[in-house]
């Protein structure tokens, strides 16, 4: 009797024990209800975005003059990784996304197959706002067959090499931004600037991490070359033969095998705590970066950093649209919102809030930006260094699987970063699990 | 004991015990005076109030567990407007999935590591917090302090003790002449690492259990036993163990489930830009990240990570039924 009761209990145990593993592994998570009216007739607006946009004193200026309006920012400070699956599950359930929600350009692709989640900006005649945005980034808004307007832009990456002069002057390299950009007009240059400044004797790394310096010259070669990187114009996976992708991916394993790498993978608290410590000298950074460096390295590195040219010829990295979800209940008044925010003047305040370089040839051009010195990176004119480049860009094309692919390269570069591989045998994971990763 | 004689050998136990089926009913009483409500009283209220566990496990149990099931026969892109019936192709592509295979190693390797030094060490606690001693209730509380600790917090601290260049472990081993070690890129030292954190979390809170278990045993045993001649460690194990097994029972299916189950833990353990990977040879990936990476980003494929949900479930029921039959095994023996 005692025996069968108990084996009863245990068994008993062991069931529940799996139906309750299965619920709470099937169980996910959807809540508020956006959109609603505000009571008193106002309609409220919810603009969902990461990181930093700097759009909260542009929301209050909208509230003063619409009166009717009320709009809450949401996202400020949260990580793209945490972001985007969030902004696809509320796509995906119908429910939860803001009434204007950002989009950054990686993402981008993957929305673009599936163009009936977000509302066509034609209807409310956004192609008068065509000329307003960089040619390229202009096109990267609109859908796969080009008849529908998703997301109007609102930032650019750009491109420059972000380093301190502390400890380039420890290592008896020159500091002034004009010196330093004449020391690396190619990449080869930078790998023997980097030889001299790791014989300095600094304790510091020259760079960061291999993947920075990986994503930079693809897209610089993408741009000069082919046009394209993993996918062609046809979606074709093509990472294997892309001579582009091969080109970028040898020359970040040579600053690697140069010693350069201080290892330290990126938006890893390591990275993070390597910032404080002034573990590494140099570090590529597009526009939006420039606020990365500065809320990791702190305020006691004021001054410490500076901004210099890219090594290579431009590039871009990153960047984003505002789009307007279907599923929102104000489409009208929503578009009216992104149009503001990414109007010329929106992009110029958002610029100097947090530095996101404007997606406008106009807003480039204006005073406001070409003149705009920062005064955490010594003062640097981060308008025109980032400006300059951007206009001259041309549009990469990216194909619907980019994100997981690049995860993959990336991942074999950190492989050879932490070396538990070489060259070529990081070169063979990353094409095999490229190919696996299109096909999932 | 001749209690075991009717069970016949646990091997062959599928005989039915006759005092395990339902105790025989009252005789029916019909009273005249007793009129129908009443009667449905009697008959529907015990239904009625036990519905709401079920209704709710219905809901949040057993609708979702059904509905992953459809979700795996499809090829299921999370924003897509139609998915695919595809059968068993999920399932066929996930047996041949090298990387699944990965993360069922890692989170077998990650449970074993977790789970046997957190029960052992436990039993230890509890047994060490059972004895008379000062301050011992501030010292039974402070042992459960780690576990309502939030897990984030936890993995974060953790992240730091097991950094590279900046971290208190390496640091110490530094001492003994030892090179920096790289917690993040060896899969085996991953596991420590992920593993130390679910046991600092989880073994206060397992010897708290054990303690409340331990206190149900009757002291005049150990009385008699210390009149015998048995000293501390044979108490131990002779009185302590054996009496304990229900609750032993009831801690490792618990565990198993948490940590076949995990995570945050090895999640922020490998943050940076492709944290849900666990690394960059997906070191510490467990099933539930493998799951995550495949339904939410980077592929948004919800039918493949529906198929992973399942085949997880399969191996939590799998590994149930294996401890449910050793710790039959060892009480049978405990008994003799």
């Amino acid at each position: 009797m005692r025996t069968s009761s108990r084996r009863g209990r245990v068994l008993s145990a062991a069931a529940l024990a799996a139906v309750t593993a299965l619920g709470m592994a099937a169980c996910g998570g959807g809540d508020d209800d956006a959109g609603a009216a505000a009571p008193g007739g106002k309609v409220k607006l919810i603009v969902d975005t990461f990181g930093e946009f700097g759009y909260e004193q542009l929301a209050q200026d909208y509230m003063a003059a619409n009166p009717n309006i009320t709009v809450e920012i949401r996202g400020k400070g949260m990580t793209l990784d945490k972001y985007s699956p969030q902004l696809t599950q509320q796509l995906a359930t119908g429910k939860g996304a803001g009434d204007v929600v950002a989009i950054e350009e990686g993402i981008m692709i993957e929305y673009k197959a599936n163009p009936k989640n977000f509302v066509d900006l034609n209807q409310f005649g956004a192609a008068e706002l065509k000329d307003n945005f960089l040619p390229w980034k202009w096109e990267a808004g609109l859908s796969a067959d080009k008849a529908q307007v998703i997301g109007l832009g609102t930032d650019v990456g750009g491109m420059a090499m972000c380093y301190r002069k502390d400890l380039f002057s420890k290592a008896g390299l020159p500091t002034a931004r004009d010196e330093v950009s004449a020391l690396w007009p190619t990449w080869a240059d930078y790998i023997s600037t980097g030889q001299r400044f790791a014989a300095g004797n600094t304790g510091a790394a020259f760079v960061d991490s291999g993947t920075g310096i990986y994503n930079t010259i693809l897209l610089q070669e993408a741009g000069k070359a082919t046009g394209y990187t993993y996918y062609d114009t046809a979606e074709k996976l093509v990472v294997e033969t892309n001579p582009v992708v091969k080109a970028a991916f040898d020359q970040t394993a040579q600053v690697i095998g140069a010693g350069l790498s201080g290892k330290y993978p990126q938006w890893s608290p390591e990275w993070t705590t390597a910032f404080k410590q002034a573990k590494f000298a140099t570090i590529a950074c597009p526009a939006w970066m420039t606020g990365v460096i500065e809320g990791n390295a702190g305020p006691s590195a004021k001054g410490k950093w500076d901004i210099a040219r890219i090594p290579g010829e431009g590039g871009n990295w990153g960047g984003s649209h505002l789009a307007v979800p279907t599923q929102g209940k104000h489409h009208k008044e929503a578009y009216a919102l992104a149009k503001f925010l990414t109007s010329k003047d929106g992009l110029i305040a958002a610029f100097k809030a947090k530095g996101t370089l404007p997606a406008s040839a106009q807003a480039l051009d204006d005073p406001a930006v070409k003149e705009y010195k920062n005064a955490y990176f010594s003062d640097a004119p981060v308008g025109a260094i980032f400006g300059e480049g951007a206009k001259a860009l041309k549009p990469v094309y990216m194909g619907p699987k980019n994100q997981a692919i690049r995860t993959e390269v990336e991942n074999a570069i950190t492989q050879i970063d932490q070396g538990k591989a070489d060259a070529a045998k990081g070169w063979q994971n990353a094409v095999a699990n490229a190919k696996k990763a299109a096909a999932k | 004991m001749t209690l075991q004689t009717d069970a016949g050998p646990p091997a062959a136990g599928a005989a039915p015990d006759a005092g395990a089926g339902p105790p025989p009913r009252p005789p029916a009483t019909h009273r005249p005076g007793r009129t129908w409500p009443a009667r449905l009283d009697i008959k529907a209220s015990p239904y009625l109030y036990v519905a709401p566990f079920f209704v709710l496990f219905g809901i949040f149990g057993a609708f979702p567990l059904v509905y992953t099931a459809w979700v795996s026969l499809h090829d299921w892109d999370l924003i897509a407007q139609d998915p695919q019936f595809v059968g068993l192709a999920n399932y066929q592509a996930l047996l041949r999935d090298p990387d699944f295979w990965n993360s069922v190693v890692n989170t077998l390797g990650i449970f074993v590591l977790a789970t046997v030094p957190q029960l052992l060490l436990a039993l230890w606690l509890a047994n060490t917090l059972n004895r008379t001693m000062r301050a011992r209730t501030f010292f039974r509380m402070s042992a459960l302090v780690p576990n309502i600790t939030s897990t984030a917090a936890v993995a974060i601290i953790f992240n730091q003790i097991f950094s590279t260049d900046f971290g208190l472990v390496n640091w110490a081993l530094g001492f003994t002449g030892l090179e920096n070690v790289n917690w993040h890129s060896e899969r085996y030292l991953g596991w420590v690492a992920v593993s130390t954190m679910v046991n600092w979390r989880w073994i206060g809170y397992n010897a708290l259990i054990f303690l409340a278990a331990m206190q149900a045993v009757p002291r005049d045993l150990y009385e008699s036993a210390s009149i015998d001649g048995a000293g501390r460690a044979r108490q131990f194990w002779s009185i302590t163990v054996p009496m304990l097994k229900p609750t032993l029972v009831f801690c490792i299916i618990v565990s198993t489930i948490g940590n076949l189950q995990l995570f945050t833990e090895p999640l922020l353990f490998s943050s940076g830009a492709s944290s849900i990977r666990g690394g960059a040879e997906r070191e510490v990936q467990t099933i539930t990240m493998y799951m995550y990476e495949n339904a939410f980003a980077p592929y948004y494929n919800f039918g493949y990570g529906s198929a992973v949900a399942w085949m997880l479930f399969l191996l939590i029921v799998l590994i149930a039924i294996a401890n449910a039959l050793v710790t039959r095994r060892i009480s049978g023996e405990g008994k003799r």
